[in-house]
């Protein structure tokens, strides 16, 4: 943290500087804020940047005379200048852009040090940070110029949180709890701001507050309310850190954002009390003030579910535009809390439900990229907001119009808020407990009473109070400064421990497996039909209906045909699958230590059945993943087991020499990038590899062998290269031998393609197994590699000829739609093909760049080189079966990153170049 | 319902029943009235035809399978004893209830709860439960939903995850363990009414 906070204090200075010289920039040029201006805001001279006119080319506006150009140009002795000081044009966007990169760094540095982070939760650091910074301010400015604005935070930083945490809550777990939930909500919110106003108020009157603190009953009553709402911001900043099981969370965060509908209502009821006088309030508003409730809780909740159903019904159409599916999710759930808002309607609640009602839908809809682009997204900006919130908060509270403290009314709210909030859940789980199927327990009661955090709505709405109207205000806004600063630093920072020490159950990060999918799934059926039996109508009963009626009629509007028809079962399974995969290739950052590889949903890492189903399934549809588990399996003898394992590392690791640029552009769709696709592949085939080592080599060989290489050394590394190099360029050409007549169009089927192959001609194994996506490429890719070879070929007889490194690419692009030249068409005897694959391998090699390979030739160096040339000459005198090269039978367990095979393929040629070059020739 | 209340009189065995499965006697009332709601004829027994008129069970997927557990095998009667027995497997575990070692495990333990569930896969009663039974099941709750080689995937995939011992059937030692990590008293538990 030393080293840290010079860095931060230069960023804070840098945005403070240019935020003054900005303000002196505008008092000179006589739009200057009057100095009785309100403090500013997170973009102070708000009004300023509006004066000017739309944005358009620096210079033309310059040349348009307006006033403070006229005088800077003044200034600067007239002329054309050739750089020119645009503070004001750029202003507010470059504050806020300031703001946000001092949040951002801030966060990186909290997480700097991973024991500090665990122990203070980054909202108390972020606050500390925001007293800081405003510390700087105040003494740079002798006035705070920020503070926490309550339009920018109603509209923006708080629904982007809002919106994220209902697009992401569990619907399941929601509805599990609404009970409590809504009970806390409602009635522990009413139960608390009643008890505080009353209480605060009886304290008045005991004169325990002081005199200068003038409120009377209705202005308590309204500071009560404000103060009493538990804070979504606070709650998911705290227990994000915290992990409490999941039901705990749900009711705690659930409530959070529920009582917002109570928290509107009350407030907007003594608002208009306090403005109209009390004693002109008759019985007919307190009346209107229940009704109002009822109308902003469930008006709210009306407008969420509407927005949720366009939503669902609007991405049921984007699948011509997919990349504008991220915005309408964006739009629609702002479109839902805004909406609410203008209709003065609980927004929280509307988008909450917005985000909850469409989740299903939506990401059934949208695509897989959509999907990722929507959750990062909006993390992304929820994690932003969140942040500006606690800085802000942070430095609203160094201000001294606001320092009108008064120890008694402090202190009294303080310990009410904390005390009721402990009764209020006490009683209520009493009553709910009779209710619930798990009770929750003494423990839970602690944590919920504990975690009622204040936070930013309060400090947001007390700063909304007018003034004139509740004369204490300054007295309320200090207090809940405090209210705020204790409960998310003291209790935020106090609540892990507490936690720990109460031993409260955690949640698990663990993914269901696909056993619990499927029994959870047949429990949920055994609960209703049993709830039918004995004739209760009790939650499974009223699920199992949602359930029918939306299977039977709002899924079949709000989803597209094709994923109607799809279970949740399906993309479970699925969804288990591609963690498999990703998880196995995280843990083998290296394929040696693919014998420690273990799956993490499979209790038995033994012998994997044939996948057959799934491959293919996953084939026809060009699935993310393909777990080809079946390969190996299949394999009738030991000889084709080698044929089909060098075919493998062959379609494994051949893939395209990466593109300079993309020739297609379109900004409605983004075509599968090339780059995209090579990773794709890369991911895929690096997949499989490794499933299949997995399954090929025996445990304790392995081991064995791990062990026996890390004592050679340093030259290990190279000494793994070795078997591969020697199987892969062996395998690297026959999908293209098939393919070649068609290289560009639609790739033929493996298994045509497939016939012509060396080892498909003597056994009829099972198909290889390649993906579709390593079929399309590998054709393209061998297309290209033949044609590098030709430009190689003939830079090697004449040097001179090869110093244009883009010729291949371009030959390669040229000849793409073009039949291929005769020459090239496929080998008739088998050995003719393998022998024309070895040279055409280490002919594509040789477009490498030449400095490169004398590099890589120094490092493997004279041992290395007898071994290489083995296997090259090995070829033509037995064609039928690539020569097993030493220590070929584990080889599979050898295999390394794409990025070592490429180094590999670099090196190949150099020992083999004389081979290649005698060759070449013939075959053209 | 109201026509003809229950009384405790009326039950057989209601003393020995609540202490076999610690229903309260309210809860013994109510389940008893069901009972005879659902006993059309009053022969003091239901038949799984008595189960097949209830209309939300018919749409219930496994229905007629729970419909099944009820019944030992062979028998195609249920009084009301066992018709409340099976049903205490579904009742929440009671945490301040003090464990005698000496008392019988109470059905709506995890393990019975979980027995209960597995005797639905394991139809053919072998303990076991075979590729073609998880099948069944699967096509059952995902009906129109998904192709049949995806069912087969997915049944392949749960097969392999839980079998430790290879013999391509899930048994009901692994079929507890692949559910470890499961609150089964939260998720196969109701609530009765009072």
């Amino acid at each position: 943290m030393k080293m840290q906070f010079p860095l931060l204090l230069l960023l804070l200075l840098f945005s403070a500087t240019a935020d003054l010289s900005g303000t002196a920039d505008l008092r000179e040029t006589g739009l200057s804020i009057p100095a009785s201006a309100p403090p500013l805001h997170l973009c102070p001279q708000s009004g300023a940047p509006r004066d000017l006119a739309p944005p358009g080319l620096a210079s033309a506006r310059s040349a348009a005379g307006e006033p403070e150009e006229a005088q800077n140009v003044g200034h600067h002795g007239g002329g054309f200048r050739v750089v020119q000081w645009e503070w004001t044009y750029v202003q507010t966007p470059y504050i806020i852009a300031m703001w946000l990169l001092v949040a951002s760094v801030a966060k990186i540095l909290f997480h700097f040090s991973q024991h500090f982070t665990t122990v203070v939760p980054e909202s108390c650091m972020l606050i500390l940070l925001g007293l800081v910074l405003g510390g700087v301010v105040l003494v740079a400015n002798k006035k705070q110029l920020y503070q926490l604005d309550p339009a920018l935070f109603f509209l923006f930083l708080l629904p982007t949180i809002v919106g994220d945490a209902g697009y992401f809550m569990s619907a399941r777990l929601f509805f599990d709890n609404l009970g409590a939930i809504l009970t806390y909500a409602v009635v522990g919110t009413l139960w608390n701001a009643f008890c505080c106003g009353f209480s605060l108020y009886a304290a008045k009157l005991l004169q325990v507050i002081d005199e200068r603190v003038e409120a009377d009953l209705m202005d308590f009553l309204l500071f009560g309310a404000l103060i009493s709402a538990v804070d979504p911001v606070a709650v998911l900043a705290v227990f994000e850190e915290v992990h409490v099981n999941d039901t705990l969370f749900i009711i705690v965060f659930g409530e959070s954002l529920v009582n917002d509908a109570v928290t509107v209502v009350l407030y907007k009821v003594y608002i208009s009390f306090v403005e109209v006088g009390v004693e002109n309030v008759e019985t007919a508003d307190y009346f209107k003030g229940v009704a109002s409730f009822f109308i902003v809780s469930i008006g709210g909740t009306l407008v969420g579910v509407v927005f949720a159903v366009i939503l669902g019904f609007i991405t049921r159409f984007t699948k011509k535009v997919r990349i504008i599916e991220p915005l309408f999710v964006f739009l629609l759930v702002y479109l839902a809390y805004l909406t609410a808002e203008l209709f003065s309607l609980s927004a929280i609640l509307s988008m909450t439900f917005c985000g909850i009602g469409a989740n299903k839908y939506v990401e059934a809809n949208i695509s897989q990229k959509s999907r990722t682009t929507v959750k990062y997204t909006m993390k992304t900006l929820a994690s932003i907001a969140e942040t500006i919130i606690f800085i802000f908060l942070g430095i609203s509270a160094v201000d001294k119009s606001k320092w009108a403290w008064d120890t008694g009314l402090v202190s009294c709210t303080l310990v009410f808020i904390f005390v009721f909030r402990a009764v209020g859940v006490i009683g209520q789980t009493w009553v709910l407990n009779r209710f619930r199927l798990i009770p929750l327990d003494k423990i839970d009661q602690v944590v919920m009473s504990y975690g009622g955090l204040r936070g930013a709505v309060a400090f947001a709405l007390v700063v909304l109070l007018d003034g004139e109207q509740v004369k204490a205000k300054d007295y309320f806004v200090a207090t809940t400064i405090v209210v705020v600063f204790f409960t998310v630093m003291f209790q935020g920072l106090t609540i892990k421990p507490l936690v720990k020490w109460l031993k409260v159950p955690r949640s698990s990060s663990r993914k269901p497996t696909i056993n619990e999918e499927i029994h959870e799934r047949a429990f949920d059926h055994i609960l209703t039909a049993v709830e039918d039996i004995a004739g209760l109508q009790g939650y499974h009963h009223w699920r199992d209906k949602w359930e029918q009626f939306d299977k039977n009629y709002l899924s079949k509007l709000l989803l597209r045909k094709s994923v109607y028809r799809k279970s949740e079962l399906w993309e479970a399974y699925q969804k288990i699958n591609i963690r498999d995969a990703i998880s196995v290739i995280d843990q083998g950052g290296n394929v040696l230590t693919s014998a420690r590889l273990s799956l993490p949903s499979m209790a038995s890492r033994a012998s994997f059945p044939e996948f057959t189903n799934v491959t293919n399934y996953l084939r026809e549809n060009g699935s993310g993943v393909c777990l080809d588990l079946q390969v190996i399996d299949n394999v009738p003898g030991a000889k084709v087991e080698e044929d089909t394992e060098t075919h493998h590392v062959l379609a494994e690791n051949l893939y395209k020499p990466r593109r300079r640029y993309q020739s297609h552009y379109s900004r409605h769709f983004m075509s599968l990038g090339e780059k995209e696709r090579q990773d794709r592949e890369v991911f895929q085939r690096n997949m499989k590899s490794r499933m299949e080592t997995f399954k090929s080599t025996r445990y304790k060989r392995h081991k064995k062998e791990r062990s026996l290489k890390k004592r050679q050394g340093p030259d290990t590394k190279e000494d793994r290269d070795k078997p591969r190099r020697n199987v892969s360029w062996q395998d690297t050409v026959p999908p293209a031998v098939g393919d070649s007549h068609s290289p560009t169009a639609a790739p033929p089927s493996l298994t045509t393609g497939g016939s012509l192959l060396p080892w498909k001609g003597s056994v009829s194994s099972p198909p290889p197994c390649v993906s579709v996506e390593a079929t399309k490429i590998i054709p393209v890719d061998l297309q290209q590699a033949w044609n590098q070879s030709i430009s190689s070929l003939e830079s090697v007889s004449s040097p001179p000829a090869h110093t244009e490194p883009v010729h291949p690419r371009v030959s390669a692009l040229s000849r793409l739609g073009v039949p291929r030249p005769v020459s090239y068409s496929p080998p008739g005897s088998v050995g003719g093909c393998t022998s024309s694959i070895g040279s055409q391998v280490v002919q594509s090699s040789l477009c490498f760049p030449e400095k490169k390979k004398e590099e890589e030739m120094e490092e493997e160096q004279e041992k290395e080189e007898e071994a290489e040339l083995q296997p090259l000459l090995a070829p033509p005198t037995s064609p039928t079966k690539p020569p097993p090269p030493p220590g070929s039978a584990p080889s599979s367990g050898k295999r390394r990153k794409p990025s070592v095979y490429l180094r590999s393929l670099v090196t190949t040629p150099s020992t083999g170049s004389n081979e290649s070059h005698s060759r070449g020739p013939t075959q053209l | 319902m109201g026509s003809s209340r229950s009384r405790m009189d009326d039950i057989p065995h209601a003393q020995q029943l609540i202490h076999e499965t610690d229903f309260s006697a309210a809860h013994l009332l109510r389940l008893h009235q069901r009972f005879k709601l659902l006993d059309k004829y009053q022969t003091g027994e239901l038949r799984p035809r008595d189960f097949g008129a209830i209309p939300a069970l018919a749409l219930n997927p496994i229905g007629d399978r729970i419909i099944g557990a009820f019944f030992s095998p062979g028998q195609e009667t249920l009084d009301f004893p066992s018709f409340v027995r099976i049903l205490a497997h579904f009742r929440p575990t009671d945490p301040n209830r003090s464990r005698d070692g000496t008392q019988q495990e109470l059905a709506n333990s995890r393990t019975r709860k979980l027995k209960f569930a597995f005797q639905l896969y394991d139809q053919d009663g072998d303990g076991k439960i075979s590729r073609a039974e998880l099948l069944q099941v699967l096509r059952a709750m995902l009906e129109t939903q998904v192709v049949e080689e995806q069912l087969q995937s997915i049944a392949e995939r749960a097969i392999q995850e839980a079998d430790l011992d290879k013999d391509d059937a899930i048994s009901f030692d692994e079929f507890r363990r692949s559910l470890e990590k499961v609150n089964i008293d939260h998720k196969m538990s109701i609530r009765f009414l009072k």
